[in-house]
């Protein structure tokens, strides 16, 4: 599904990807961990498509297609779904409101007819529901106020509601108390699938537990530098990161 | 022969020909406004509060000032600038004319009819002593001049105890049938003890030839009244605007004037407040969205006398192409105001390199136990929140008007009527150029 090549990239000068390698195939999790400013957060914006960062070598392929200077909402319709680590708050757009703009936009990129309301109102309850999601929540400012897991939260609403092929959940975890995480994780479980991936960008090895991974890649300046399957984040999480510089 | 001196050899023939009630003290009003506005002539960039708006484009026409004849308009071909789905009190003007046949007034309780009538007959003359022209600027010249040729306009009249149960439409068409014009409707609008009332006004222009309107509407609000005041301003490249707008206010009292500027060539709004009692509320709103060379200019006062009232000041503005926005929000509290809340907000989005924004908050506080704040920002979209809408397949210009959706809405949210809502809803969706599948 994935496939990246010797990607390096940069932002304002300064390099920070240098030469990630790698596959990710349909129904695989894979967790990509790393210390700070090892570059995990720099290889999710680039995927998603953000444009200041600047792809100097190498190449991103989605299902053989290359998505060298295509669009963030390009890349979203082609089914890439990118959770943010901190997501923006945007005063005035209700949650429900922009969840259908959304779904609408990529259904009408792809030649679809907008979803009936009756239909989009029944799968945002029941994905709320999933997510035990107050629908008081579906009506408030998106992100606007919400509390750190609250905003975790609406981002895998969201990724269920889109239902994306790749998603990429970058420190999910982070803010959430463990009864937050279960729920989270409970929510990308019933949602992974044979027809998706999930890439989970992490700093700790919690999420781990309750979301499995097949494989785990460690980030370290920039480069893949050990992979291999989910005890690794065991060995991580008991010996810290300095044994792999 | 330019456009004051035109002004000055036609007044002459103005208090002549118009038919004034005798008894009142109309004749000398006029008079001295029109003395005031010979010895100052309209402001130029000299002039403080015109530092960063100029007239001198607009002066430069041969405008016909008298333009008395009736002309016909048919209610299809204007039914669209109407709120047109709910009842409504209709005041309509034609070039200044009243028309009959598109207006529905009333006497029954409250008087929503025409300021000639006032102006013309005895039975009146308790309502020019006691509002006309009293606050309404008498040091501004350009408020002077429409008072010098004061003739006809809405005059609204809601008695105590009265919740009048449609709102008022207030329209000032100009038919183009002169290439150009110069209109001066002047509009009284008197509130009574614990009545509330709802108002949209609206100056259109229905075809491309020049216009230039210099309105004065005078407002005045009882005890514990309720005014909703709206202003939509859409009009035609070709036309521009001056409104000059006063609000008196009594104690408890809440008169909010709100003021939608989408359109014309030059719009400029003086907007000033005098609480007249305690615990009055001041509302002051403005979006507005402008582009290619237009401008904008908000001046705004309110002058805070009395303890424990409050004001809420609100302006947004997104200005794209060559378009200019200005800002000037004067908010006085005076030595006796103790316990005023003032808040003043003025925040602009700049969508191209070549659109600009001047924008001046002034806070003159003799208060020492107050708590008054203001705020002012100019700037551009954020592009982190651009970037995350864009990443859930939000194309970038849907991205962009909806962000500015959210950005004006806040100040589209103090809008009591619901049509009017959502009219103004569309118009701003058209204005970004996006239709969006769901309103705000």
């Amino acid at each position: 599904m994935l496939e990246i090549k010797n990607l390096h990239a940069k932002v304002e000068d300064k390099d920070i990807l240098k030469g990630i390698n790698l596959k990710v195939k349909a129904g695989e999790v894979h967790a990509i961990m790393g210390p700070n400013g090892s570059g995990k957060s720099t290889l999710s914006s680039v995927i998603a498509g953000k444009e200041e960062y600047e792809v100097t070598k190498g190449e991103i392929l989605l299902n053989d297609e290359d998505l060298d200077d295509l669009a963030p909402e390009v890349r979203a319709h082609k089914g890439i779904f990118m959770s943010f680590q901190y997501p923006i708050e945007i005063p005035g757009v209700t949650v429900t409101n922009f969840i259908k703009t959304a779904i609408n936009e990529t259904r009408k990129a792809k030649g679809l007819e907008e979803l009936p309301a009756k239909d989009m109102l029944k799968k945002i309850r029941a994905t709320a529901e999933l997510l035990e999601i107050d629908r008081k929540f579906l009506s408030r400012s998106l992100n606007e106020g919400f509390s750190g897991g609250e905003k975790k939260r609406n981002e895998i609403f969201q990724m269920a509601m889109l239902e994306p092929k790749l998603a990429i959940l970058d420190e999910t975890d982070s803010g959430l108390d463990i009864d937050a995480l279960k729920v989270v994780a409970n929510g990308v479980n019933k949602f992974k699938s044979k027809d998706n991936a999930v890439i989970l960008i992490t700093h700790y090895q919690r999420l781990l537990d309750y979301i499995v991974p097949d494989f785990v890649h460690v980030l370290h300046d920039g480069k893949i530098v050990k992979s291999g399957g989910k005890e690794l984040a065991m060995e991580l999480e008991a010996k810290g990161y300095d044994w792999l510089k | 022969m330019d456009l004051k001196e035109k002004l000055i050899t036609s007044f002459l023939a103005f208090e002549n020909n118009v038919s004034t009630d005798t008894e009142t003290d109309l004749h000398e009003i006029r008079s001295k406004a029109f003395s005031f506005f010979e010895q100052n002539g309209f402001p130029t960039k000299k002039d403080e509060e015109w530092k960063y708006t100029s007239l001198k484009s607009l002066l430069n026409h041969n405008y016909n000032i008298f333009p008395d004849a009736e002309n016909v308009i048919q209610l299809a071909d204007v039914k669209k600038y109407f709120l047109h789905e709910i009842e409504s009190y209709k005041l309509v003007f034609i070039d200044g004319v009243y028309s009959s046949f598109l207006s529905e007034t009333t006497h029954d309780g409250s008087d929503i009819c025409l300021l000639s009538t006032v102006l013309k007959r005895p039975k009146y003359k308790m309502v020019i002593d006691h509002y006309f022209n009293t606050i309404a600027s008498k040091s501004n010249s350009i408020t002077a001049l429409n008072t010098a040729f004061s003739k006809e306009g809405a005059y609204v009249h809601i008695p105590k105890n009265t919740v009048l149960q449609k709102p008022i439409q207030i329209m000032h068409f100009s038919t183009g049938k002169e290439a150009e014009v110069m209109l001066q409707p002047r509009n009284l609008i008197i509130v009574g003890e614990n009545s509330h009332v709802q108002i949209v006004e609206r100056h259109q222009s229905l075809t491309e030839n020049v216009v230039l309107t210099n309105s004065v509407t005078e407002i005045f609000a009882g005890k514990r009244a309720i005014v909703d005041y709206y202003k939509i301003q859409n009009d035609q490249k070709t036309a521009s605007l001056i409104d000059n707008t006063y609000v008196r206010q009594q104690q408890q009292s809440i008169a909010s004037v709100n003021t939608f500027s989408f359109g014309g060539n030059f719009t400029r709004n003086n907007l000033e407040f005098y609480q007249e009692g305690e615990h009055i509320t001041s509302n002051l709103n403005g979006i507005t969205i402008i582009g290619d060379k237009q401008l904008v200019d908000n001046h705004t006062l309110v002058n805070h006398k009395f303890p424990n009232c409050e004001s809420h000041e609100l302006y947004k503005g997104i200005y794209a192409d060559r378009s200019t926005g200005v800002f000037n929000g004067k908010v006085i509290v005076e030595k006796e105001a103790q316990k005023t809340n003032a808040f003043q907000q003025n925040n602009n989005i700049l969508i191209d390199d070549g659109a600009s924004v001047n924008a001046k908050p002034q806070l003159e506080i003799f208060a020492d136990d107050v708590k008054c704040s203001h705020g002012c920002t100019i700037g551009q979209l954020d592009e982190n929140a651009l970037f995350y809408m864009r990443s859930r397949g939000i194309p970038k210009k849907e991205a962009n008007a909806l962000l500015l959706y959210a950005f004006a809405n806040d100040a589209l949210q103090k809008i009591k009527i619901p049509d009017l809502k959502t009219k103004i809803t569309k118009l701003i969706a058209s204005k970004l150029g996006v239709t969006l599948g769901f309103e705000i």
